[in-house]
């Protein structure tokens, strides 16, 4: 294995509180030194220049959904492991809702087996209970030892509460986290977007805030009573982020997450952004388009709602950015709003959507590390990842800041293209992504073909 | 023949149009009328042009209404309904309006139960679109139906007080009627049961919500009951028909608190001693059948003002 030399970028550490211009050498998978005028032999590897560049450790997406097995039209676990690679993830977990679901230590062998062609660590998280069907809990024991790092039903929630308590305790002896997807199903009915003043307008099937909000008070006071930690997927309303506040004041075991686009879009989107080839109709015609790219569970908010997202997050009271990457086929979405299936691709646009909070000051770039990277490696029980220490896995993330490029969903690597991004000017990109100490993405060409990076 | 000035390929929705819009298409309905009452009922007007009705939900006044409408304008008219298309064997609805689109229609006429349905395929084909309602969004030509069927007997809509009872939330005669009365200048006022009111009711500018049908009703000069959905699979909405026709049905009694010459009306099919008595849907305030009368001259104006050739 080749070294790697970084020469000269902006080191980024939250684990170490670092912050500087320094080298970073590369050996053996692993960060070997950290320090001023590093020098490496042409033969032993190579250097790279970094300068403009922010080197953080890994970005780990502990939100994914790669339909493999099951659903390879949509994604696979390789083509979702490329879309990670090219967003600047170095790794994903990828949740339970398969064809057949993640519920035993076979599908997770399998999905640990597909992932070793992958070109980024591939976590499996498995179900909390037997199909998904909140009857049976699954065999944590066999699946944790397969590779499980986290149990979750994400896409639905556990009806029964004397199930999930269990299944937290039983999780919570084999140190794996509980990461709960909060819904009320009576209260969520049969909603498609956030009930407010566009489902009024509209006459859409409106999900009250309070179907999220229920569930976690729920899954709040079962982590306060056993004293066990749960993660909250994907957290959407300002009514959520107070109730996290309060938990974490009184010191329950609560951690959450929050996607890019429930910091970026609100639910005026749902009638204002159209397809790319839409466009120019809506706007000659002054008739709304609805764009189904635009229909997630959670639904897009109010405006507040971001606010308060963005607070939690600069605050740390949602501790992670996660994407909640949900890909499906274009046929799949370009149907009635209603009939459309829920969830976006959000791996390749992650990034620059995080960059903006960035620009805009509500992270520090330190705190974005955190929020994509050590933050997820801790829930997760990550020991080597997440940090750029000597002695940790060579995972990392090197971001260009200040990069301009325009998303182009037909770019992706994702093998799906339900983006709502699609034609937006972002800033900033994954220069480098760099896993187990090999560089598996470069943006820039030359430098991918120099490094010898397939492309794909 | 007028030059034809509607300038939308589409009829999409109330919310969008403008005042001038609504008047154009009134004032061409208005022209229309007389031709139903001719002994022969057909003019040429839209003579080769071919009309698809393509229906996902059951209906029998809109689409008859429709398919009238288009023969008396010459126009060659097709009804499918979701039954009997290729629906049931899995086909999307782009690729059947695709596949209707290959056979050149100049007009498409559609009724689906989901919000946004003619919106999706009105981008993508040549054929002009018509939304016959969309889930709980908008049934443009009923409030158009109602609004001519207003103006007939009120003359005009400034300061017009216009009452709207019943499931407001899933109604999407309602909508369009929200959007259309006050861009009109009617002054509307809605009532309905707490759990069918939309959460967020000023997403409708110059539309007042009041606490009680009386409240509503007090001085009003139009009064427009809406059908509550007894086949509606969610029974938690309210307790019981019964409860339903004596807290917020129309009767002689209630009427009584509207203006003396209110007129009353019901988009249909009504619910007989649920939303509205007999006595106050047959009675002398009643317009219902104005406003199917009217419907098919609003249809053809509509028709005509998209496929129209201006001469």
């Amino acid at each position: 294995m080749k070294r790697i030399l970084l020469q000269g970028g902006r080191v980024i550490d939250p684990g170490s509180n670092l912050d500087q211009t320094l080298d970073i050498l590369i050996a053996d998978g692993a960060i070997a030194e950290i320090g001023r005028d590093l020098q490496l032999d042409e033969s032993a590897g190579i250097s790279i220049q970094a300068e403009d560049w922010w080197i953080m450790p890994g970005a780990i997406d502990m939100h994914t959904h790669l339909r493999e097995p099951g659903q390879e039209y949509k994604e696979t676990i390789l083509t979702g492991a490329r879309a990670a690679a090219a967003g600047g993830f170095t790794s994903i977990a990828c949740m339970a809702n398969t064809r057949p679901v993640n519920d035993c230590a076979a599908v997770t062998r399998f999905i640990c087996e597909q992932a070793r062609q992958a070109p980024v660590n591939v976590f499996p998280i498995g179900s909390v209970t037997v199909g998904m069907k909140g009857k049976l809990m699954v065999e944590m024991e066999d699946m944790a030892a397969a590779g499980a790092v986290a149990f979750s039903e994400d896409g639905k929630t556990v009806e029964n509460t004397k199930l999930y308590r269990h299944a937290l305790e039983y999780a919570g002896s084999l140190n794996r986290p509980v990461i709960c997807h909060c819904q009320d199903n009576y209260l969520f009915a049969d909603g498609v977007v956030h009930e407010g003043e566009i489902s009024s307008m509209y006459g859409f099937p409106g999900i009250p805030p309070m179907a999220e909000e229920i569930d976690i008070a729920r899954c709040i006071l079962l982590a306060e009573f056993l004293d066990l930690p749960v993660h909250i997927a994907h957290v959407s309303t300002q009514g959520a982020v107070a109730l996290i506040a309060r938990a974490k004041e009184r010191g329950v075991r609560v951690t959450a997450e929050a996607t890019p686009h429930h910091f970026t879009l609100d639910h005026r989107a749902v009638a204002d952004l159209y397809y790319r080839e839409d466009l120019e109709y809506a706007v000659r015609r002054q008739y709304a388009c609805f764009n189904p790219n635009t229909k997630m569970s959670p639904p897009l908010r109010e405006p507040e709602d971001v606010a308060a997202i963005k607070e939690g997050l600069r605050t740390g009271v949602i501790d992670v950015i996660a994407t909640d990457h949900a890909p499906h086929e274009q046929t799949e979405k370009e149907v009635e709003y209603q009939y459309a299936p829920f969830g976006i691709v959000g791996l390749e646009t992650a990034l620059p959507l995080t960059l903006m909070l960035v620009r805009k000051g509500i992270l520090t770039p330190m705190e974005m590390a955190e929020r994509l990277s050590t933050a997820p490696a801790g829930i997760l029980g990550l020991a080597k990842k997440g940090g750029l220490e000597v002695g940790m896995d060579a995972d990392l993330t090197v971001v260009d800041p200040e990069c301009r490029w325009v998303i182009d969903k037909e770019a992706f690597q994702s093998r799906s293209r339900n983006t709502p991004f699609d034609g937006w000017r972002v800033q900033g990109k994954a220069a480098l992504t760099i896993v187990g100490g090999e560089v598996v993405h470069a943006a820039d060409e030359q430098l991918a073909s120099s490094l010898g990076i397939a492309a794909w | 023949m007028k030059k034809r000035i509607f300038s939308r390929k589409d009829l999409l929705a109330i919310k969008g149009l403008h005042e001038d819009d609504l008047t154009l298409i009134l004032d061409t309905a208005e022209s229309f009328k007389e031709i139903s009452r001719r002994p022969i009922k057909k003019v040429p007007t839209l003579r080769g042009q071919t009309i698809i009705n393509l229906f996902y939900e059951p209906s029998t006044r809109t689409r008859s209404s429709f398919e009238i409408a288009a023969k008396r304008l010459s126009a060659d008219a097709i009804n499918i309904s979701a039954s009997t298309s290729s629906v049931v064997k899995g086909e999307t609805l782009l690729d059947t309006v695709k596949n209707l689109q290959a056979m050149a229609p100049d007009i498409i006429v559609i009724r689906h139960a989901c919000v946004g349905a003619p919106h999706l395929i009105a981008a993508r084909v040549d054929a002009r679109v018509v939304n016959a309602g969309d889930g709980a969004n908008e049934h443009p030509s009923q409030a158009l139906l109602d609004l001519l069927t207003i103006r007939e007997h009120k003359k005009n809509f400034a300061g017009l007080k216009v009452a709207i009872i019943g499931d407001i939330a899933h109604s999407r005669v309602a909508r369009s009627n929200m959007h259309a009365l006050p861009l009109l200048g009617a002054e509307v006022r809605v009532c309905s049961p707490p759990t069918m009111l939309p959460l967020r009711m000023d997403a409708f500018p110059g539309v007042r919500t009041c606490a009680s049908p009386e409240e509503a009703l007090e001085g009003v000069d139009v009064v427009m009951m809406l059908r509550i959905q007894l086949e509606r699979q969610d029974r938690t909405l309210f307790p019981s028909v019964n409860e339903y026709a004596r807290c917020y049905g129309l009767n002689v009694r209630r009427l009584a608190l509207a203006k003396k010459d209110a007129i009353v009306m019901h988009p249909g099919p009504m619910n007989r001693g649920v939303e509205i008595s007999s006595a106050v849907a047959d009675g002398k305030h009643s317009v219902i059948l104005d406003q199917v009368e009217n419907g098919v001259a609003v249809r053809m104006a509509i028709l005509y003002l998209l496929g129209g050739i201006a001469e």
